[in-house]
């Protein structure tokens, strides 16, 4: 079992949940960030004075998911997330240990 | 229906209706001011201190609405205008006033009145309200919030109520006759005032921890809008009720207000396109206040065209004093109480020495622009250096006073300021459900 992080612009939020909905992957978290990567922050002015703003706002996706499914999942985030622009996002992937289903107290890749 | 209307078959003149309605009216608006002032300072402000910050303002509410019954009417209006500094203290605790609304039910006007004179008393208490609540925005984010209670309630009895008798006191006033300054509304009494005071008490409290390395930005420009908007609307209450009568003059002062506001907003809208690429509804939102703060001195004394050059010229005026001066001297003003109310109300004064027409002057004297004479303009600058004297040295003394039983500080400690001041301060959450990264 793998966990698959992607971090994507926060415009991508409905795109991306579409296009993992289209594929039939039900399951996924979803949290608001900010952070920086090679993209730079953009400047705001308030009054007259400016303010640098080098943290930005994305939206970060954490799946759980069976070991086979990984490429499939990371080719379908890649499509709906990728611009082509600096930004664009990045995404990991880490081993999972276990998993347990509340409802059932079923483990392991059927719980997933 | 003029004010001399003879009803009462005795011969008596009766009180006009239409004035006491409109000072009635003119009251509460002018009481909205300040928790719109909440609103604008408080969206302006780090979500961290955003309670306390419109506490500030709300606190003021309760402190000016005590402190002037108990004392503040009386040293601000009360006497018999023999002093040209300040009131009297034959209306503490405003005991006259049941007998001066048992005369008024009579219905006749008493020494020439227009509407019974205990309508003034919460009228211009507003006033005293708007004028603390404007003070706390340069500290906002650092300071005590006993120590800022302390230092606006004996600044109200020491400093505004005696500033009010001299540039409001009619004949023998300092400022207002002795000097001749004309101030329609109080840019003088009520936005050189707290500009000042807070310009001073922010140099006192020193700057923000993260000044000058930390961005700050407002963390709710909604609010700032709603705020601007609460404070726009109590503004035609404000400088209209300034006239004390429902008549023409009101009428050009509540024309003056919304031409050199709109004014204001525009001039301000149009720099930021120029020297930022980008106009910002904060810009907009100052830019109106500007314009308000601008016209106070002169509402009534103006002409319309005058109106819009005097918005027109804030904004530039602030905005420089904002995005240059501060930096370059290092000022931590927080939320512009002097940037934006302390310059306008100056540009103002001055301003109406140029543009007061003759005719409406309550001196007689009219502006350099109508008279070719310099004598208003000389007057109007001369009343507000003395105004900034009298404020410099007032404010001084309190704040070493408020001081010391503070313990030697006025601001919080570092921790507690990292931390926020709602938490510190206050103990409360403003959003406690809102997630997200300030």
């Amino acid at each position: 079992m793998k966990k698959i992080t992607a971090i994507v612009r926060a415009e991508k939020l409905e795109v991306l949940k579409d296009a993992l909905f289209a594929a039939d992957v039900r399951g996924m978290t979803i949290n608001q960030v900010q952070g920086c990567g090679a993209q730079h922050g953009w400047k705001e002015y308030v009054r007259g004075n400016e303010l640098l703003v080098n943290t930005i706002p994305k939206v970060q996706f954490t799946l759980i998911c069976a070991d086979e499914h990984v490429d499939g999942i990371v080719e379908i985030i890649c499509n709906a997330a990728r611009t082509g622009a600096v930004g664009d996002g990045k995404i990991w992937v880490e081993p999972v240990e276990e998993v347990i289903r509340i409802r059932t107290g079923e483990h392991g890749p059927s719980a997933v | 229906m003029s004010a001399d209307n003879v009803h009462a078959t005795k011969g008596e003149r009766m009180y006009d209706t239409g004035s006491t309605t409109f000072m009635l009216i003119c009251t509460m608006l002018v009481f909205l001011m300040t928790p719109g002032l909440a609103f604008f300072y408080g969206g302006l402000s780090r979500r961290k201190n955003v309670i306390n910050t419109m506490l500030m303002c709300f606190g003021v509410i309760g402190l000016v609405g005590v402190l002037w019954i108990v004392a503040g009417w009386s040293l601000a209006y009360g006497g018999d205008g023999s002093n040209p500094f300040i009131g009297g203290f034959d209306q503490l605790l405003c005991l006259p006033v049941l007998n001066q609304v048992l005369q008024a039910a009579e219905g006749t006007a008493t020494d020439g009145a227009v509407y019974p004179e205990i309508i003034n008393i919460a009228f211009q208490m507003a006033f005293a309200m708007i004028t603390a609540a404007i003070v706390t925005g340069s500290l906002a984010g650092r300071v005590k919030f006993g120590a800022m209670t302390a230092f606006l309630g004996i600044w109200l009895l020491v400093v505004y109520a005696p500033l009010a008798h001299m540039v409001w006191g009619g004949d023998g006033s300092f400022i207002g006759d002795i000097i001749g300054a004309l101030d329609f509304a109080g840019g003088d009494v009520v936005h050189i005032s707290s500009g000042l005071t807070g310009l001073i008490l922010c140099l006192m409290l020193g700057r923000r921890r993260g000044f000058g390395m930390v961005s700050y930005r407002p963390h709710n420009v909604p609010f700032v809008a709603l705020g601007a908007g609460l404070l726009w609307f109590g503004w035609f209450g404000f400088n209209g009720g300034s006239e004390f009568k429902a008549d023409a003059v009101a009428a050009l002062a509540i024309l003056n207000t919304v031409t050199a506001s709109a004014a204001g907003m525009v001039s301000w809208l149009a720099i930021e396109r120029v020297r930022t690429g980008r106009p910002t509804l904060v810009g907009a939102s100052t830019g109106l206040v500007a314009g308000l703060v601008v016209v106070t001195p002169g509402a009534g004394f103006v002409e319309p065209w005058a109106a819009l050059v005097m918005g027109l010229i804030v904004s530039p005026v602030c905005y420089f004093a904002i995005s240059h001066l501060k930096t370059k001297f290092g000022y931590d003003d927080a939320l512009d109480a002097f940037g934006c109310h302390g310059i306008g109300g100056i540009l103002g004064g001055v301003l109406t020495g140029l543009f007061c027409v003759p005719e409406l002057s309550w001196t007689g004297k009219g502006g350099l622009f109508y008279t070719g004479d310099v004598s208003l303009l000389v007057s109007q600058i001369l009343g507000i250096v003395v105004t900034v004297v009298i404020v410099l040295v007032l404010d001084l003394v309190i704040a070493a006073v408020v001081k010391a039983l503070f313990h030697g500080s006025l601001r919080v400690d570092e921790a507690d300021e990292a931390l926020g001041l709602d938490a510190s301060q206050h103990g409360e959450s403003a959003y406690p459900s809102f997630s997200g990264l300030d």
